[in-house]
């Protein structure tokens, strides 16, 4: 059922939405019993929630059920989003215990408008990751195979979503981290483009690279939720002061005559031959519906996303990050020694591995001597792969690639990578994200027992076009 | 360059984490690995290519210069064990 049919049914009193709620819950434990999907699951929330939304109705307050977009929908909230009084930890051992004192600005418009929030999400901490695998908590199992993994670093988000009816998602890319497990887990993931929606609340991995967006099993769930977090936000310095669209408009609407490019490059050697077929299929599946499609060469994305993405990445991680250091809120120790010692001790006890490893990598490429041949350098190239872009957007409407060029891969494959190797898997997500470009996960077939996903990009501010492909592909089948 | 293990604890000492011998010996060959990768940079010409330290052209974004409701002095001491006389405590500075 699509949450606005659910709507339809609260509002006509054919559900009760507490005891929904309850239920969804229930649902919620035994899932993550085997899943791991949740961080925190935000029971007491969500019933006050319900039963407040319960109140209004048997009121019968006047217009109250005008214009609530997601009433009594159950929404999940990566753990890195803060929601007022639940712990939000963004899966670091640092933030263990932390509840934030306020709402994201996200969390506020999703309560506005009723949505239900049932829960924190499971993901790699901070984001440094590809597979959900780098957590103080528990590391959340692909919903098609329990020993692989849904991707990451919003993994929690995606399982959860294929797993559980009735619930959108609220996720964060900074890399690839909506579309990536939305592929793997085999659902929709939408990244906006840079600024479109807040980043208040949001607990930042790099300031000039992470997006909150929606991921739910339909193209219909995702664009409604898409239309409560879109905006501008004076509190967010780069919140684009650009009116929102109505983005479900797009959905079913036709595509005859949109032009899409084939990323060349994205496709042939290290893409594995069942996920070029589906994506290949996926394609066909849009030229079918009227969209054409030719092969574009794209060279600066493939093959130099991966290195400016992290030089950037780990450079901007690493100046955030300084703001763990064991005081005002998070992890605390004994107030012992000098500064230094008190916080070097406090940071070494509570980051994990990868952060370290990132924090590390980021604080050489800014350092005097090394700046400019890595963070500089960096900057440099985005500006040309912006450009790359932006001229390829003169002749297309949206480009396409796979979203991942393997199958959702099994912890015990996974062990056996170096942390170069890891990044590597990102070469598909990495440079939209460098280039703040709108960009979805439609899942195209199922392959093995596994989903994959096609990777659609589209210019800055473009969501719409991406939601009308993604829509046509949806009920092309 | 060469990535070497004063390198690595001076970086480390600067980002202010203290790395263990089993992180030292795991670290190295990885930070050489991923930068000798990343060194692959210096290939695209960039001469007289500016930096973009955003995606898209952010505006200055300021606002009025006045009084806004923000955390009160309580909520903001709530999240912590270390405070004083209204204040946060911090560890001793010299």
């Amino acid at each position: 059922m699509l949450a606005k049919e659910f709507i339809e049914k609260i509002k006509n009193n054919e559900i009760d939405i507490v005891e929904h709620t309850e239920k969804i819950i229930q649902e919620c434990k035994e899932i993550n019993k085997e899943y791991n999907y949740f961080n925190t699951i935000s029971e007491e929330l969500a019933l006050n929630q319900a039963r407040e939304i319960n109140k209004k109705i048997l009121s019968k307050e006047k217009n109250f059920f005008a214009n609530k977009k997601l009433l009594g929908v159950a929404i999940s909230v990566k753990d890195s989003i803060c929601v007022k009084d639940v712990e939000t930890t963004a899966g670091s051992k640092i933030l263990q215990g932390y509840k934030p004192l306020f709402d994201a600005f996200a969390i506020k418009r999703v309560k506005e408008e009723g949505g239900i929030i049932i829960g924190k999400t499971a993901q790699d901490e901070f984001g440094f990751g590809t597979f959900s695998i780098n957590s103080a908590y528990g590391i959340p199992k692909n919903p098609f195979d329990k020993e692989r993994s849904c991707g990451g670093s919003s993994g929690g988000a995606a399982g959860l979503s294929q797993k559980l009816k009735n619930h959108i998602a609220l996720g964060e890319s900074t890399g690839g981290s909506i579309t990536t497990p939305a592929s793997f887990c085999g659902v929709f993931g939408l990244c906006p483009t840079y600024g479109r929606v807040s980043r208040y609340g949001l607990i930042d991995f790099a300031n000039s690279l992470d997006k909150i967006g929606p991921m739910g099993k339909s193209m219909e769930d995702a664009a409604l939720l898409m239309n409560v977090i879109a905006g501008h936000d004076k509190n967010d310095s780069t919140s684009l002061n650009v009116k929102a669209e109505d983005y479900e408009k797009y959905l079913k609407k036709p595509i005859k005559g949109i032009k899409i490019g084939i990323i060349k490059e994205a496709f042939g050697a290290g893409v594995e031959r069942e996920v070029e077929k589906n994506v290949y299929n996926g394609i066909n599946e849009l030229e079918e519906e009227g969209a054409k499609a030719e092969e574009i060469s794209l060279e600066l994305p493939i093959k130099y996303g991966i290195s400016t993405y992290y030089m950037i990445a780990a450079s901007e991680a690493s100046t955030n990050l300084a703001k763990f250091c064991g005081m005002r809120y998070g992890a605390a120790e004994k107030l012992e020694g000098s500064f230094n010692e008190y916080f070097t001790k406090v940071r070494s006890n509570n980051f994990g591995e990868e952060a370290k490893r990132r924090i590390i990598l980021g604080t050489f490429a800014r350092m005097a001597g090394y700046k400019d041949a890595f963070y500089l350098k960096a900057a440099k190239v985005r500006t040309l792969m912006i450009n790359e872009y932006k001229k390829a957007f003169k002749k297309f409407d949206a480009l396409v690639s796979p979203t991942a060029s393997i199958l959702p891969p099994k912890f015990s494959e996974i062990e056996k990578l170096s942390p170069l190797q890891h990044y590597m898997i990102d070469v598909m997500t990495v440079s939209p994200n460098v280039a703040g470009l709108p960009h979805l996960n439609v899942p195209v077939g199922i392959e093995k027992n596994l989903p994959v996903g096609m990777l659609l990009i589209a210019d800055h501010l473009q969501e719409g076009k991406l939601i009308q492909l993604g829509s046509a592909v949806e009920h092309g089948k | 360059m060469e990535v070497d293990r004063k390198l690595l604890e001076h970086v480390a000492e600067v980002a202010r984490v203290k790395l263990s011998e089993e992180e030292i010996k795991k670290f190295l060959p990885q930070l050489k690995d991923a930068l000798e990768f990343f060194s692959k940079l210096k290939e695209v010409n960039t001469d007289d290519v500016k930096p973009s330290f955003h995606p898209v052209e952010i505006r200055n974004s300021v606002r009025e210069d006045a009084e806004e409701e923000c955390l009160s002095q309580d909520e903001a001491l709530s999240l912590t064990e270390h405070k004083k006389n209204g204040y946060f405590k911090g560890p001793r500075a010299v």
